[in-house]
Order: C-alpha cells, then structure tokens, then sequence
C-alpha cells in the first residue's frame, strides 16, 4: 500500500475538504482539484491556510478544499474586507480567496479594487463563468459581447476584464488561465502562493448549466436533443469536465465549450512578454480584446510592492497573539492621561 | 415680540439681586472663525472657578461661513441637561443678531459689536456694545490672525462683566495651546484689551456673576468620543477599521493619538495595533469581523447613515458568532438629515440590525465615565458572548466637553471568552465549533491558526449544524437558533444592569438612557420641587433587558420612557418585551436635533397625568 506522502507526511487526500456539490463537469471543481494537488505538493501546513470566499456557486468550493484550514463563506462581494481584517489580524495567516464573476465583477467590484489598492497579502482567485450561476443564469458583467443565455437573452454590454480592474489599481500580481489547464493552473497558483501581496488570478471556469443555451447551432448534442428537459432549470445533464492539451508558449487553441461555443486561449510566451512591465501588460489585454483571445499566464508581477501589513508598521507578532499585557496599558498609563486632563491641581 | 419679553419692564429699574452660578451663556458666532479656542477657554475658567458647567456646540453641516452657537451653562447645583433660557448672549455674527436677541430671556445681557450701530430695541434686557474691531486693531496681531483672536475681545469683557479671574483665562489658554507661549501670549493681550475696555466703559447693569466654589476639584473636562476612545484602548482594541462621518470621526482621531502613545513596541518602535481607513463602512465592519475571526481585539466608529451600510455583516456577526463592537455615535436621520445635530434614533436599528431574527446587545453610555467603562467592556462582552455588541453614544456626549471624575482602571483582567486550543483538543479528541456544552447556549473557538487536524472549522452565514457543516435540515436550523436565543438570554445577565432609584410611594416611574438621564435627573428635581411629584427613576445601561427592569415597570403605576427620538423607540421595545406591562408604558420621546430639556420633559409629563 503505502499511499504517497509529501514532506509533512500528508497525503494529497488529507488536503481534500468535503464533497463538493457543484454540478458535474463545472470548472470550479478542477480548480478545486488543483488547489489541493498544489497545497498537497507545496507541502503547505493547512492550519496557516485561511479559506475565503463571497457568495456563489464559485464562493461555495472552499469547503470543498484543504479542511484542515479554517474557512470563510462572507458575504457577497465582500470577501476582501474580510480578508482585509484576518490578515492583518493575524499576518502570518496565507489567505487563499475564491469568488465569481458576478462576486467580484458586479457586487463586489469597490471591495475588490480597494483590496488591490491595499495590496492585502491574498491569492485572490476570480472563477470566471461569464454567469451569475447559483442565482440561476443571469449575464454578469465578463459576459461577452453576444453571448446568449437562456432566460436573459442576448448580452449586448462590453464585459468588465477583471485582469484589466486589477491592473489599472495597480495590483502586484495578475495572471489568467482557465481551469480545463490544469497544468497552468498549478504554477499560476504556485507563484501565486508565494507572492507576499494581492495575487489576482483570473480563471475561466466553465458553467456546464447555464452556458448551455439551445439557441447556440454549436450546442452538445445531447442538450439539443434534449431541449425539452433543459427548459426545467432544475435538471442538470451530466457533463464530462473541459481538459485541454498542454499548450506551448505562444499557442493559440480555440477550447469547444460545453454549450459549443469556443474560447479562444493564448499562451503567454515568457520570452515575449516581460511580465513586469505594467504598460505592456495593459497593451497585450487590450490587443487580445481586440482578437477575442484571453491571455493566459502570467501577465503582470511586481514583488516590490508594499503589502498592508508592513505599510501598517505593525509588530511582527500577529496582533491576534499578542498577550493581554501588551494589549492592556497598565494603571499607570490611565493615571498619566488623567493627571494631564484634571482641572485643579 | 416674543414670548420672553413677557416680564414687565419696570421690574428690571429696582435693583436687581445678584444671579450667581446659575444662568447660561450663548455665544453667538460663524463657523470656521475660530470661536472654539476662545469658548473653551471661557468653560475651562469657570470651571477652574470650582463651578460645574457643561458646554454645548451648535453647529452647521459646513465647514465655513454659517451661523453656529455655543452654550455655556453655569450651575451651581451642577445641572448639566441642555437649558433653554439664555441669560447672555454674546452675539457676534450679524447675520443672525435679530434671531438671537430675540433669544435672550427677559432680565438677561446681550453683548454685541458696537460697529453694526444696530438699534437696541428690547427694553427687558441690558445691551453692552463692544468695539471688537477698534481694540483688534490697536493690538500687535498678524492681519490674517486678527479673526481668529477676535474672538478673544468678547471673552475679555465677559470676564469683567460676570468677574471671571483672568488667571483662570490664563490657565484655560495655557491648557489648550499646551503651554505654548506664542500663542497663548497673542490671546491673553486680546483677553486683557476686552477686560480693561469694559472695567472702564462698562457700568454693570445687570444681575449675573460667579463665584469661586469647590466643586470641580480633581475633576477632568473632556468629550465623550475620546473618552470612548481611551476605554477602547484600556480595552486591548487592536484593530480599527473605519470611514469618516461626523459625529464619530473624532473617536477615531482619539483613539490614534492614545494608541500612538500607549501602544508602541519600545524596542521596536511598531504599533501593536492597525487602523485601516476603509472605502466604505460596509468595508469597514468586513474588516472589524475578519479580525475579530482571526482574533484580535477590533471596533470601528460610525453614525446613523453608516450604521444602516452594515446591517447585512450584522446579521452575519450575530449568526456566525464573530466578536466585534460597532460605537454609533447618533446623529439625527439620513446623510442629508440633520447631520450635525444629536439624537437616540438607532436604537431599535442598532437592536435588530441584519436580515431578520437578529438581535444584539447594546451598552448606552451617559456620561464620560460610562463611555470608557462601555469603552473596555464592550470587548469583554463580544468575546464572552461571541457576537457584534454595539455602543451607542450620540453627538451630545460625543462632541461636547463634560465635567467628569478621574476614570476608574478596569476593574477585571480582559475576559477573552471561550477559546479552545491545540491543546485541549488534542485532550478531548474532538472540536465541534456549534457545541453548546455549558448550557448557557456559548460554543468555545478555536482562532485560524490552531495547529491541530481538528481545529478549523468553516463559518459561513448558511445554515449549520454544531460541526459547522452546511445543513439544510429544519432540525439543525431551529436547535441553531433556539442556542442563539439561549446565548442572548446569559447575555441579559452579563451587560451592565440599570441603575435604579426606587422612591418609597411613588406612583410614577421614569425609564430613560444614554445622554437623556440629565434631563431627567434634572425634570425629576423639578417635578418634586414644583409640583410635589415624586418619580422613580430607572436608568437602562444597556440591552438585552432582564428582570430587574420588569419589576421596576411592575411597581409602578405609570412608566414614562424619555428619550431623545420620535418614534419612541424604547418604549416599543419595553411594550415589545413585557405584553402585560405595556398599558403601563407612556412614551415621552422629542427629537428636534437639540439634547432633551428638563423644561420639556416636566411639561410633557405633567401633560399626561
Ligand atoms: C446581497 C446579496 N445579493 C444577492 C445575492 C444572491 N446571489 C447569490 S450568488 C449570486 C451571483 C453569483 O455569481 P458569481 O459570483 O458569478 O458566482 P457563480 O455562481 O457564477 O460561481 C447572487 C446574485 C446574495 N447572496 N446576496
Ligand atoms: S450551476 Fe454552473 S457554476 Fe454552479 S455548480 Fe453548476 S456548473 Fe458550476
Ligand atoms: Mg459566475
């Protein structure tokens, strides 16, 4: 037997939380899968790891990873206040945060940006489905251009690139990938990881449900077949999860969605771009735009950027230990304050 | 004209008898002109006289250029509710001269500059004209300065009008300029030019003057926000998230400086502590609970408008079970209400604040002593009871400067609440986050971090059951709730328990809270004294309720709730607690953005029986 352990003499199922509940097939579980083979291979020790998340199909996958750390399911679109809150709290915790398109493109949009501006030590992951999923299919705002949904028609407003967001406050690290890259998604949430500040990472996680909408020539067979149940929002068709083949550096690939329709992916090719040169970061999200392409990889660093904690000038302690005698001034400190006020000598 | 001119006129040629430490002083004035230095200094020397005073600001949502009042109230018996006679009206802005005169209570002084050559037309009261701007002008004082130190011209001639020791003034500007003699020499001439010019042009004609007493001896003089502010500290606050609003920005600005001091490693120079201003106050209790989560010591400040911004994380708080401590210091409706004005109106807000079946404990400081104790305690409570307690102050007691006795030190050591170590674990085998095993419905913590496989749990505002596992289950929901209700009651024994003065016989019994209780200390005085009307009397320090408040409704024929709101808030919530007592319960509840007079509260009662 001898299951394989890793440095901690954990095995990769002692990384596991409970079962997910997502549908079958949905992105947000091999991300997921990912966090936990990553954790698992980092060796990273659970009870550092604090789990965040805001509301949404997206924002319910921390209890599906890592349940030996200590979660938190917030509230919609306010993750980062949060995590603003634990991690300076207590500046020794890794936050690893999981929100939505509609979490953090929509509700969550002000929290979002004031975290990067803060710069607040976190892996910030956006699993993007261009859909309001657990409200059952409304178009977020990274809805594109024409994309039809089945019970709010044709979205005909310019999506919000959370990439973009990120990098016009200035975030310290930004990357995107999609979650049918599992290898891609591993080192991007490895570097991310092991960036002290914000790390946004933007990730393309297919809805198997509510992407799929019958009016797509393009769409599974199986659900045009099928059409009729499909209109009962609660039957949900099994679907295998998207996997693509490991691109190189440069490859274009047009990925088959569930629904048929295709997304576009290029790999970033790391002797092309300098992912430290933020103007030229804007400019290839600006060109892909254009194309219809998402970059993915590693799109901007900067490991100079102060984190909120040390532009706190906080003790290195975390506050959260610090003992009740450094908290409490003494008597003596109350009767300096008083002598100074009191009236009449 | 008006009213107050009602007295005949002749009354005022007899020879008046002297009125010593009992009148109030209005100074009319514009904001942003720098006024305050020059009124404080007035309350800081009669205070040092020995006399009680309490002052009030009266001020505009600006920030230059309106009209804005401050009231001094000198008295003898150390009465500090809000007055609504004005004895002496210092009026310097001409805008509002005619309004203010007509303020002036019949047999009173109004004080004005003698360069408007405006007509004294009201017989009842004695005018003294001050030529402000010639005696600016003949004084050393830079052009861009003289505005300011102005001001100091009127409180020269009150100080021989009403004999106030110039030394006095002198220790007053020395206080607040912190010994720095520039500035303090630069006002005391203007002091001086006031007082001189009045000692030779002035004949006093009028009734009013203090007199050195004894009664503020070893008492402090300070505003409720920093007295908050300095409890927190003594509380262990290690976390502030915050987002400016008046009238709580000051406790804030407070508890920086205290911290600065008191908390700095001294061997590092870094702070044990972090204030993060937030972009929001949505924000800004995310922040407080994510702290308080991860375990530090954490409190924001806001009022009214940013209270209702964190409702939704309220009811988070309140189900997830995370300590943290919301200060609402009150101030009167929406953001365009009457921003810089006082009131109670959150407290059925504060009470019930979130998404529904929410309910939290809520701490009602009346004065500087109860806002540092409230100050410290709140975070005993939180931590105790594993939930968001609320301080509600108001821009009365925030704002204004109280007399006060020296603040006690904590009396107990810090009460962290139940935290469950690696430790203990390892010990009992297992950690359930739900579980209520003392029957006081409090379930222990672990804190992010436990180095244990069983320490995490996952908290979230779904339904759970004691493992912290997402349930759906009726069951887990309702045995959830009925623990929180058993938490909330332990908690009616753990906040701080009214104070009760039971008059042997009386028939009536007042309730009232916060800022309000020196109406009715005052009412109370009035309606024994005037109309032979004997009251008890119940102060309520804070919510949940207990019994010792529904047996004091229960002797008592009559109940009157006084507070400073219009719905009655309190008294819906007495009505709400005790069903059978509530034909009992009589609401005296006024908000017209000032503190509750005496005068209004004796009226309004008398009205009723
Ligand atoms: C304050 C508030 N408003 C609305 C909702 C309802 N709601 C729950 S999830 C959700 C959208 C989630 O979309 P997204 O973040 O994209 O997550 P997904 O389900 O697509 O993964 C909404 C609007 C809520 N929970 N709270
Ligand atoms: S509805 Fe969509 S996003 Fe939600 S679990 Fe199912 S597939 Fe995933
Ligand atoms: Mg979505």
């Amino acid at each position: 037997m001898g299951a394989r352990t890793n440095e901690l003499g954990l095995t990769r199922n002692d990384y596991k939380g409970r079962p997910s509940t997502l549908c079958a097939g949905c992105g947000h579980n091999s991300i997921s899968n990912q966090i936990i083979a990553v954790a698992y291979e980092m060796g990273l020790n659970q009870h550092d790891v604090i789990k965040l998340s805001g509301i949404g199909c997206s924002s319910k996958s921390p209890a599906y990873f890592l349940g030996r750390s200590h979660g938190f399911n917030a509230l919609h679109g306010r993750m980062p206040s949060i995590a603003t809150g634990a991690t300076t709290a207590n500046r020794d915790l890794i936050a690893v945060g999981v929100s939505g398109d509609g979490d953090t493109g929509s509700i969550g949009l002000g929290q979002f940006k004031h975290m990067i501006r803060r710069n607040v030590p976190i892996v910030y992951i956006v699993e993007n489905n261009g859909v309001y999923a657990l409200t059952k299919g409304q178009f977020s705002a990274t809805a594109d251009i024409g994309q039809k949904l089945k019970y709010a028609g044709i979205n005909e407003m310019p999506p919000i690139d959370i990439c973009m967001e990120a990098l016009i406050d200035n975030a310290s690290f930004v990357a995107r990938s999609f979650a049918g890259d599992p290898t891609q998604v591993r080192e991007l949430l490895k570097a991310a990881i092991s960036h002290k500040g914000t790390a946004v990472l933007d990730i393309i996680s297919p809805c198997v449900t509510f992407n799929n909408h019958e009016t797509s020539s393009k769409s599974y067979p199986y659900g045009k077949s099928h059409q009729e149940s499909l209109q009962d929002i609660t039957y949900i068709p099994m679907y295998d999860p998207i996997i693509i083949d490991v691109m190189e550096p440069g490859q274009v690939q047009a990925v088959e969605m569930h629904d048929g329709s295709h997304v576009v992916l290029k790999k970033l090719d790391p002797t092309k771009h300098d992912p430290t040169n933020r103007l030229a970061a804007m400019q290839l999200l600006e060109e892909a735009r254009a194309k219809e392409q998402f970059i993915t990889g590693l799109i901007y660093v900067d490991e100079t950027q102060k984190t909120l904690p040390e532009l706190s000038h906080m003790v290195k302690t975390p506050l959260a230990h610090l003992p009740n005698e450094t908290l409490r001034p003494p008597r003596e400190a109350l009767a300096k304050v008083m002598d100074r006020l009191v009236c009449c000598d | 004209m008006s009213d107050v001119q009602s007295s005949p006129a002749e009354s005022l040629m007899a020879e008046p008898e002297p009125i010593i430490n009992d009148f109030q002083i209005m100074i009319a004035t514009v904001n942003g002109s720098g006024s305050q230095t020059a009124n404080t200094a007035l309350l800081r020397a009669i205070f040092r006289m020995g006399i009680p005073i309490s002052g009030k600001n009266i001020f505009p949502s600006n920030i230059q250029g309106l009209p804005t009042w401050f009231t001094i109230r000198v008295s003898k018996d150390g009465y500090i509710a809000r007055m609504e006679d004005v004895h002496i009206m210092v009026a310097m802005n001409r805008d509002t001269f005619e309004e203010d005169v007509q303020k002036v209570t019949s047999g009173g002084i109004c004080l004005y500059r003698s360069e408007w050559k405006v007509r004294e037309d009201r017989e009842d009261i004695t005018y003294y004209a001050l030529p402000v701007k010639d005696l600016i002008d003949e004084l050393d004082v830079p052009g861009n300065l003289k505005s300011y130190v102005e001001n100091m011209i009127y409180v020269g001639a009150l100080a021989t009008i009403i004999e106030i020791d110039l030394d006095d003034i002198g220790f007053a500007l020395d206080f607040h300029f912190g010994g720095r003699a520039k500035p303090i020499n630069m006002n005391m001439a203007a002091v001086r030019a006031g007082y001189e010019w009045a000692q030779d042009n002035l004949a006093k004609r009028d009734p009013f003057k203090v007199a050195r007493m004894d009664k503020t001896d070893g008492m402090l003089l300070l505003d409720g926000n920093s007295a908050g502010a300095l409890g927190a500290v003594f509380g262990g606050v290690s976390f502030i998230a915050w987002y400016p609003i008046t009238p709580s920005t000051g406790m804030i600005d407070a508890v920086r400086a205290y911290l600065a001091d008191m908390r700095t490693d001294p061997n590092t120079g870094d702070a044990t502590y972090a204030i993060v201003q937030a972009e929001d106050e949505l924000a800004a209790i995310g922040m407080v609970i994510g702290a308080g989560w991860a375990g530090a010591r954490a409190m924001t400040s806001t009022s009214g408008p940013g209270m209702s911004l964190m409702s939704e994380f309220a009811g988070l708080a309140y189900f997830a079970e995370i300590p943290s401590v919301i200060w609402n210091v009150q101030r009167m409706g929406p953001s365009t209400g009457l921003p810089t004005r006082t009131s109670q109106g959150d407290v059925l807000a504060a009470y019930f604040l979130g998404h529904g079946d929410t309910k939290h404990p809520v701490l009602f400081p009346n004065d500087l002593s109860e806002a540092f104790e409230f100050g410290w305690k709140a975070f005993d409570l939180a931590e105790q009871l594993q939930t968001l307690v609320f301080v509600l102050s108001d821009l009365d007691l925030g704002m204004n400067l109280w007399m006060s006795k020296p603040f006690a030190y904590p009396d107990v050591p810090m009460d962290r609440g139940k935290l469950v170590t690696a430790e203990d674990i390892e010990r009992e085998g297992k950690f359930w986050r739900y579980e209520d095993k003392d029957g006081d419905g409090i379930a222990a913590r672990t804190l992010p971090g436990t180095d244990h496989p069983l320490a995490a749990y996952f908290v979230r505002g779904t339904g759970h059951d004691e493992r912290a596992i997402y349930s759906e289950r009726s069951e887990d929901w309702l045995a959830n709730m009925a623990r929180l209700n058993r938490k909330f009651d332990t908690g009616r024994g753990l906040v701080p328990q009214p104070v009760v003065d039971q008059v042997a016989g009386a028939a009536i019994g007042i309730i009232a809270y916060g800022t309000s209780d020196g109406c009715v200390i005052e009412g109370r005085d009035r309606l024994q004294a005037e109309h032979r009307l004997a009251t008890s009397y119940l102060r309520l320090r804070a919510l949940p309720l207990n019994d010792v408040t529904r047996k004091f409704i229960a002797n008592h024929d009559r109940i009157y709730v006084v507070e400073n709101n219009s719905d009655g808030q309190m008294a819906m919530i007495l009505r709400m607690e005790y069903p059978e007592l509530a034909g009992r319960i009589v609401s005296l509840a006024f908000a017209d953005g000032m503190p509750l007079s005496p005068r209004w509260m004796v009226n309004a009662l008398l009205e009723q029986e």
